[in-house]
């Protein structure tokens, strides 16, 4: 990776980042913010980068790949497969109960991934951070543990209009269950939440406010630190799904003051089948286990079994070791690369992309918030996403087309589906112009 | 799927022709039979409708809805091809196009080469799987509506 000799220490770069959270996560640091946020960013070599990303030079349909799909899930870097191959060759051997080198090793890597995250997210504590399989695994393990622990027939939970499925299906699942009432905050034509209606909607029975942080399917970012303000003090408890914003922009849960966030590891530049649930130590140490079985436990008999303390009771069964430890040089990656530079590559991706897609005359981009991460919707008159999608694969631009696991929000905007172009930290203007030469092809095709 | 695919062998201009012109796309209100399809994975719908006399022989097809090129081509070229057929023709039929746009065992032949060959423009569909869904939707939609006689005055 090539690595400026200036990269910022983490917890500098988290305070510059442009968003809503960053003026919170400033606050009694406002010195921070004098000098012009961005443009104090230097620019990585993108070419450099990409060279840490081995899949980027594997042509398709015999054309480079111009991979914009990252907010689907992210490409990963040298360091991060390699993290997982020498861990597997070296280090692997089950966590927690061996008294041999190997496993000690191994628990050892293990709870090095937590100190990773929780510096990444400035927890309080390691033991806020509980691994799960994905943010969709996190956000079910709230509704089912908090769930059961703190809601009652007829309390209310408030997500908003651009949630992925994850952050409505299980509330819905426990309406079913619990008999909760599930309110939802409107979208207005821009694809924003505005505060107003979000506030509107809280009240004495409010248990807890679900949100995304950044809409994977419109690119908007909500302003989660005043969200939070706004439903503490109406009482409830906060859930941030952070499963598209950790990429874009530094998280600090600590000044959000959210009380549970969740991400997963694919979307950051790190493994699948790795997720990660923040929560206050308070809140996680009231709530019951949420599955049961090994490593969950301090001690079992037939009669009654006594839980472990944070973070192994959230915990059961043997976890995706490799996977963590793989997190966790994504973690270093970024950090090393420079959140802030990453933000600030993104932006001007962002705007470039913006700029050359509304020149396209029978194309509409959905989502114009004035807040928005890297991440483009649209729709072409009379043309399919599908078929639009199509004619760029075979240029070799990847970009996802269909409801984005949001119909929700396809309905707000009354259509099927969109196409979404998403750029990440490794993407270049040139790719912007790729996907526009290819989407000047399909209107040449289908529009006439 | 193969690396390197000529997207002409899927977007024929014939192909094209009937999605930006679709034949036979209209609401039918005395049809003997109709069914709603969709494919939820992307937001295509479609409505077939069917008119067949009194030995069972379709006299008039048609259908609406919104859907991809393929979807709505796939559609078009289905009612112009199912005009006089016997409902077993038809699904004799569409055991055929599903091979061809699968890639799968094709059906003996019955006496339909010249229907076939104008179904042939989809067979590049094969080698785009993820499009198979799309190809069949009114096919699948048509099958439904043969099993689902409008009821005598609704």
């Amino acid at each position: 990776m090539n690595t400026a000799p200036g990269a910022l220490q983490f917890r500098d770069v988290e305070k510059r980042v442009p968003n809503d959270n960053a003026l919170v996560v400033g606050e009694g640091d406002g010195a921070l913010f004098t000098d012009g946020l961005l443009s104090g960013a230097t620019p990585y070599d993108v070419e450099a980068v990409r060279a840490d990303f081995p899949i980027l030079h594997r042509p398709v349909r015999g054309r480079p790949l111009v991979y914009l799909d990252t907010a689907a899930s992210a490409q990963k870097p040298a360091q991060v497969i390699e993290a997982e191959r020498s861990f597997y060759a070296e280090d692997y051997a089950n966590i927690h109960r061996g008294l041999y080198f190997l496993s000690q090793r191994a628990t050892q890597r293990y709870d090095e991934a937590r100190r990773k995250v929780k510096s990444f997210l400035n927890a309080r504590h390691e033991h806020e951070i509980i691994f799960t399989r994905s943010a969709t695994e996190a956000i079910n393990l709230v509704a089912a543990s908090f769930g059961e622990a703190f809601l009652k027939e007829g309390d209310e939970v408030l997500i908003t209009g651009l949630e992925h499925h994850s952050n409505i299906v299980p509330w819905q699942m426990l309406r079913e269950k619990k008999g909760i009432v599930l309110k939802v905050a409107p979208l207005n034509d821009t694809g924003e939440v505005p505060l107003e209606d979000f506030t509107k909607l809280l009240g004495p029975r409010t248990r807890l406010a679900a949100f995304a942080q950044v809409s994977n399917a419109l690119g908007t970012v909500l302003p989660v630190a005043q969200l939070t303000r706004v439903a503490h003090a109406a009482g409830a408890k906060v859930l941030i799904d952070g499963a598209q914003s950790i990429v874009h922009m530094g998280t600090d849960v600590q000044a959000l003051d959210c009380d549970f966030l969740v991400f997963s590891g694919h979307k950051l530049y790190g493994p699948t089948g790795i997720g990660v649930l923040y929560g206050k130590e308070a809140l996680l140490d009231a709530m019951p286990p949420y599955q049961g079985g090994g490593d969950m436990i301090a001690n079992v008999t037939f009669e009654k079994t006594t839980f472990a303390p944070l973070p192994t009771k959230f915990e059961a069964g043997t976890p995706a070791i490799a996977q963590a430890v793989a997190l966790g040089a994504a973690i270093d990656y970024l950090t090393e690369l420079g959140i802030e530079r990453i933000v600030a590559h993104e932006a001007s991706l962002l705007d470039y992309a913006s700029r050359r897609l509304s020149a396209i005359k029978s194309l509409a981009i959905l989502g114009t918030a004035a807040e928005k991460a890297s991440v483009i919707s649209f729709i072409m008159h009379g043309v399919h996403p599908h078929d639009i999608a199509q004619v760029l694969d075979s240029r070799g631009v990847a970009v996802r087309a269909g409801h984005h696991c949001a119909q929700p929000v396809m309905a707000r905007f009354g259509v099927p589906a969109t196409v979404r172009a998403s750029f990440g930290l490794y993407n270049t203007t040139a790719e912007v112009d790729a996907l526009a030469e290819a989407l000047e092809r399909v209107e040449r095709l289908f529009v006439r | 799927m193969s690396e390197s695919l000529d997207l002409c062998d899927l977007y024929q201009e014939a192909i094209l022709d009937h999605g930006r012109h679709p034949r036979n796309r209209r609401a039918m209100s005395d049809c003997t039979h109709l069914a709603h399809g969709e494919n939820t994975s992307c937001g295509d719908e479609v409505v077939v409708f069917l008119k067949t006399d009194g030995e069972g022989v379709i006299r008039d097809v048609a259908f609406d809805g919104q859907s991809c090129a393929i979807a709505t081509a796939s559609a078009s070229l289905m009612t112009e091809v199912l005009i006089g057929k016997t409902s077993a023709q038809a699904k004799s039929l569409l055991d055929r196009f599903h091979a061809l746009v699968t890639g799968g065992e094709e059906a003996a032949v019955d006496g339909m080469e010249d229907e076939l060959e104008r179904l042939a423009m989809l067979s590049g569909v094969r080698d785009y799987p993820v499009r198979e869904k799309c190809a069949t939707l009114a096919w699948h939609t048509m099958l439904a509506a043969l099993e689902n006689p409008k009821a005598k005055g609704a």
